[in-house]
């Protein structure tokens, strides 16, 4: 492998890493806090899933094609390409917050209540480490799969490993979408395991 | 001086069901009261309102002389000991964590908090040194159960609200725990309300019984008189009453 392909190898694994991290973090910060709003409010469950749902279908290049023409999150580029895959990660992190929270045994959550806890001091004392395992399953799975959509982010000028497969496509040449494909593999590997091993470590019983 | 517990005329509806039925009775400072009744006689919804889990659709409840709607919640559930059947320990903390809680939320200093849980942990015969840093599934039924009335003294509460406390142990560790809990009861002088379905729980650990039915007060009495007069009085006492050895005269 000649030192220059290497090293872009190397530049657009970074890249694509560093969308992936973004996109992540912020579904993340989006998508816990609704999860335990969603928890205290019955009645917006399903309307707010169901959107969340109905944008899991939208194919993946439709929806960055999608996003391109609209003011402030469109365009060309990155931050286009973030918003994607934010609204992509979103569902599983969303519901398994709210499937954690709402599976805490009610029995724990009354001792909760009548031991005088604060609506905050039961939440961050008592259901969110509870309910921690199942959230950070979500956050594995969103982080998996955004590591694969994010090849798609190089469409619209995302950057990442798509491009080798983008030009690799382009060129029927199948060196290059390795290049780009097997490198994304592998990192989706060492996610998958990473965020496993913290999940197994936040086991809370 | 107030009496430490009263319920005046309270009824409580839930979806149109009468649960409650304008009960009225006192608990004095320093009572074991225990309120006896069926499954859905309505026993555990009371109790339920003394820590202001739920309040009365009408009437009021009143802890220390002050009705539960003028209390500030999160204050008097800290001064109330709960216990619950299947005991409600939080399973994320060790033994020492769930009973340091109540004290830990009161701002105790950590030494006072350490040695208040050494000292609970001993009276409930479950030594320090090896429970401290267990995990509530590696107890016992019966362990649960102490760690969970430990739990509830942990703040020196006033009042102990135990809901059916023993009613999933088996019948010798339940015997235990109830030796235990009058054995304490001379020492700690706290007022307790205590839900059994129990008859023979009731009257050996009652200084009065309450009985429920249907949501209403059917009888009130110290465990002797409820054995002999009012039996005579009810026919749900006598039910109550017909699993016991003691004769009645009819």
């Amino acid at each position: 492998m000649p030192g220059s392909l290497a090293r872009e190898i190397l530049d657009l694994t970074v890249e694509h890493v560093v969308l992936v991290f973004v996109a992540l973090s912020i579904a993340s910060l989006i998508g816990i806090p609704l999860g335990i709003w969603l928890s205290r409010k019955a009645a917006w469950r399903a309307w707010v899933l169901g959107f969340a749902n109905v944008l899991q279908t939208v194919p993946s290049l439709a929806l960055f094609g999608l996003l391109i023409p609209l003011p402030f999150i469109g365009g060309i580029g990155k931050r286009t390409a973030i918003v994607a895959l934010v609204l992509y990660a979103l569902l599983p992190i969303l519901r398994n917050t709210l499937t954690g929270l709402l599976g805490v045994d009610p029995a724990v959550v009354e001792s909760a209540v009548a031991m005088g806890m604060t609506p905050r001091q039961r939440l961050v004392r008592v259901e969110l480490p509870l309910a921690a395992r199942t959230i950070l399953a979500g956050v594995r799975v969103a982080a998996v799969t955004t590591v694969g959509t994010a090849t798609i982010a190089a469409a619209i000028g995302g950057g990442g490993l798509g491009v080798f497969i983008f030009r690799g496509l382009a060129s029927v040449d199948v060196d290059l979408i390795l290049s780009g494909a097997v490198p994304a593999a592998l990192l989706a590997l060492v996610v998958d395991g990473g965020l496993g091993w913290l999940e197994r470590r936040f086991s809370p019983a | 001086m107030p009496p430490a517990i009263a319920f005046r005329d309270v009824s409580y509806d839930v979806q149109g069901k009468e649960v409650l039925r304008h009960l009225n009775f006192e608990i004095a400072a320093g009572e074991t009261f225990v309120l006896l009744g069926r499954s859905g006689s309505g026993k555990t919804t009371a109790l339920r309102m003394v820590n202001a889990l739920l309040f009365p659709t009408s009437g009021e409840v009143y802890v220390d002389g002050k009705s539960t709607r003028e209390w500030d919640v999160i204050r008097l559930r800290r001064g109330i000991g709960y216990v619950l059947q299947e005991a409600g320990l939080f399973p994320h903390f060790t033994v020492a964590q769930n009973v340091a809680l109540v004290p830990e939320l009161e701002g105790w200093e950590k030494a006072r908090v350490e040695t208040r849980v050494d000292e609970l942990l001993s009276r409930m015969d479950l030594s320090p040194a090896e429970f401290r840093t267990r995990m509530p599934r590696q107890l016992s039924g019966g362990q649960r159960q102490r760690v969970g009335v430990a739990r509830a003294l942990a703040a020196d509460p006033m009042i102990l609200l135990l809901d059916e406390p023993f009613g999933a142990l088996d019948p010798i560790t339940r015997l235990e725990l109830q030796r235990q809990f009058v054995h304490l009861r001379k020492t700690w002088k706290k007022t307790s309300l205590f839900v059994t379905h129990d008859v023979r729980e009731a009257l050996g650990l009652a200084t009065r019984v309450a009985l429920l039915h249907d949501g209403r007060l059917e009888a009130l009495a110290p465990p002797k008189e409820f054995l002999t007069a009012g039996g005579a009085a009810s026919p749900e006492v006598r039910t109550f009453l017909a699993g016991l050895d003691w004769k009645l005269e009819s």
